[in-house]
């Protein structure tokens, strides 16, 4: 038992010295989580804080006047151009220069006046239509308020029933707050995969691995050679990521980190047991890496980090069981965000345990068989 | 004469063992065949911005019958699957353990004051994926309005006010997210075909000596390039072709634009992507820093900060400068604007060059930093 636990631990040191003397190869392991969460944590937003748009305001009344100034002070929209004729407007949609163009009839004061509906045209690009259609919806509150203020201005009653919105722990609907933790689990799933993946391929392609397997060590403690300082590394990774999350961004962490920890440490033992299982049936470094970034690819789109796992089909819904990265973002996002205990995360633990003990098992087996 | 003779065989010579060097792997098949499908079924089938029902927890305080006709309006809307709860404290549980995305929540005073004209009702999202709650409190605008229409019909309808927007969304009138899914697909499958494989192809020559090899025969850097360029553009017109044929006939997207214009920038950029492959293969040379790089190069900005999925708008300026330097977003623009809005001279032509420009410049730079390492 003991001499096994040495000969573990001269493996594991092992494993490190190859990984962390090169110091390429130490930048590549620490370099990308950091830049990556820092640039995602930006980009991947689809919070709209800037809307280019165009009038064609054919009233030029006052009443025109007062929806376009509230549309001005607004802060995100910005205007680009007053047209002139409604020909203009396709010229601005197709260059890009305009989200929205907004156009105004000529009867548009009268008809307020008359307490007729007053209609304002927008058109909008829909080449991304997601986008397109959060700018409407910020042109509707817009108009909504221009509503009340009118109504409450010419001595007509509110509308009967008011809606209150609040949101629970993310307050401002910030959608950074719910993406930089997602980036946790999915910067690191990346790097574990890979690592693990190559690091056994590479002593494969160059005949290394075979002189392991004629020294004393018991398949067993290879798997667990390999394993243990690829779930360190992605421990490692986890946390720089989180330091960035919370002393960058300032997204208050709001819940334990013991149960936090339990849950990246299952998610990386996972996680490494997949690229142990890829090295299995790859020959060389190339196919290892192709074959963990075919992996990756769907367990990345379909995690929820990009669009809902809800709005996804049942039989992808199923498949994607085995989806360490599933269970890591719902771990990550509501231990961080909701403060959720264990008692909560086990139908996220449990899935977890078994991909990691399934696989680190096969890891073990597969290289006794080839000892044999 | 007797030159380019020589030339051309020996760039067919080593075309040909690439190509078949290319077949007989199975990874690079996978990679040029399997992936493209594969992203195909993911992107037409499991991503979708589109919205789907969601279920609220109503917590129904008044219990009059004015309240239960507003609960009975949510039950009514397709959107919206109502589950009755009786506090606010049991809906919060129901949203953290996932059986409800928000809580509606109707106080004990509001038939008394909505009979007085200024009544509340209040709807709690969860927030931890704040898309997704702005979407339920878009949704959340219906059933209420359809119940102050119906129910106080007399006090003036609520859902439409003095001014009334009449939106129209060009390009995408159903607003169907994989209009702009579809031509982002094209840009991911050429980016991982040009610059991930190249560079793994290349950088393992490097490591294991067979490019020192190859440099004491008579072939030139020149020729060399050439005859890792051809399969692996091959491959990636066939992934390339492979998506096309599935936005027309699975997704029916509708091609605006014409279609040699298209395959013209598809091709220009497939180009930049192979340059960058080549480029890092041939300065890093070594497999795990090459891929490694080019994922990170190339692939994750491809998917982040091209306007694929996020809009650019979004994104802070000095990001946006950021995004400039990045070829996956001209692609994106001019295969979005090809397929959904048509030929837009303004558009596709200076993008094209920004294109064309990097594709020259990559091919040059990787040509000279090859030479230099042969010295």
């Amino acid at each position: 038992m003991r001499s096994s636990l040495y000969r573990i631990l001269a493996l594991i040191q092992k494993e490190f010295l190859a990984v962390l003397k090169d110091p390429r190869s130490r930048t590549i392991i620490f370099l990308p989580p950091i830049l990556q969460s820092l640039l995602f944590g930006y980009a991947a937003s689809f919070d709209l804080n800037s809307v280019p748009y165009a009038v064609l305001d054919q009233d030029h009344s006052a009443a025109s006047a007062a929806l376009l100034s509230r549309l001005d002070g607004s802060g995100v929209f910005h205007r680009q151009a007053d047209l002139a004729r409604a020909g203009d407007i396709s010229a601005l949609i197709n260059s890009s220069r305009a989200l929205l163009v907004i156009q105004i009839g000529q009867d548009f004061e009268r008809h307020l006046v008359m307490g007729e509906p007053a209609l304002v045209q927008v058109v909008a690009d829909g080449r991304n239509s997601n986008t397109a259609g959060t700018a409407m919806g910020y042109f509707g509150n817009v108009v909504d308020e221009f509503n009340a203020d009118w109504r409450s201005g010419h001595g007509q009653a509110g509308p009967p029933v008011q809606i209150v919105m609040r949101s629970w722990y993310n307050p401002n609907l910030d959608s950074r707050w719910g993406m930089v933790p997602s980036l946790i689990g999915t910067l690191t799933l990346v790097g574990a995969m890979m690592l693990t993946a190559m690091s056994v391929a590479r002593e494969r392609e160059q005949g290394t691995f075979d002189q392991l397997l004629v020294t004393p060590f018991r398949p067993f403690e290879i798997m667990a050679g390999k394993a243990i300082p690829n779930v360190a590394i992605g421990l490692a990774q986890s946390t720089t990521i989180l330091l960035i999350a919370q002393f960058w961004f300032h997204i208050p962490f709001s819940g334990s980190f013991v149960v936090l920890y339990s849950g990246l440490g299952l998610f990386l033992m996972a996680a490494v047991g997949l690229g142990l299982l890829v090295s299995s049936i790859a020959a060389t470094m190339q196919q290892a890496m192709l074959y963990a970034f075919l992996l990756i690819m769907p367990f990345a789109l379909l995690s929820g980090l990009v669009t809902p796992v809800k709005t996804m089909p049942e039989f992808l819904q199923s498949a994607l069981l085995i989806n360490p990265l599933l269970y890591a973002l719902d771990i990550t996002k509501r231990v961080y965000l909701e403060n959720a205990g264990f008692a909560q995360l086990v139908p996220d633990f449990a899935p977890l345990a078994a991909i990691g003990a399934v696989t680190l098992s096969f890891a073990a087996w597969f290289f006794r068989k080839r000892l044999a | 004469m007797n030159d380019w003779s020589a030339v051309l065989r020996r760039i067919r010579a080593l075309t040909v063992k690439e190509t078949r060097q290319v077949l007989r792997d199975p990874s690079s098949v996978a990679i040029g065949v399997a992936f493209p499908l594969m992203m195909i079924l993911l992107f037409g089938y499991g991503l979708s911005l589109d919205v789907t029902r969601v279920t609220i927890a109503a917590v129904d305080l008044d219990a009059s019958s004015d309240s239960a006709a507003l609960v009975g309006a949510f039950r009514l809307s397709p959107y919206f699957q109502v589950i009755a709860v009786h506090s606010i404290a049991e809906a919060r549980t129901l949203v953290l353990d996932r059986r409800a995305d928000g809580a509606l929540l109707i106080s004990s005073d509001f038939s008394r004051r909505w009979h007085h004209g200024g009544a509340q009702v209040q709807v709690l999202v969860n927030g931890t994926d704040a898309n997704q709650a702005r979407i339920m409190q878009a949704y959340a605008q219906g059933p209420v309005a359809n119940w102050s229409a119906e129910y106080a019909g007399s006090v003036g309808n609520a859902s439409t006010g003095p001014v009334v927007v009449v939106d129209r969304m060009w390009f995408n009138e159903s607003n169907d997210s994989h209009y702009f899914l579809v031509p982002g697909l094209i840009v991911l499958v050429m980016t991982i075909i040009g610059a991930f494989l190249t560079a793994m192809v290349v950088a393992r020559e490097w490591e294991r000596g067979t490019l020192e090899a190859l440099f004491v025969t008579p072939v030139r850097v020149g020729e060399f390039l050439i005859s890792k360029l051809l399969p692996y553009f091959g491959l990636g017109i066939t992934g390339f072709v492979l998506c096309l044929l599935a936005g027309k006939f699975l997704f029916h997207v509708p091609l605006r634009g014409s279609l040699p214009l298209l395959c013209l920038a598809s091709t220009t950029y497939l180009l930049v992507t192979l340059g960058i492959g080549l480029l890092v293969s041939t300065l890093v040379k070594s497999q795990f820093l090459a891929s490694q790089l080019v994922l990170l190069l190339t692939y994750l900005p491809a998917m982040m900060l091209s306007g694929l999925v996020f809009d650019l708008r979004s994104m802070p300026a000095f990001i946006q400068g950021v995004t400039y330097a990045i070829p996956a977003r001209y692609a994106v623009a001019l295969l979005q604007t090809l397929y959904l809005a048509g030929d837009v001279g303004s558009t596709i032509w200076p993008k094209l060059a920004v294109l064309t420009a990097m594709a020259v410049g990559l091919l040059i730079l990787t040509r000279l930093a090859t030479r230099k390492r042969l010295s």
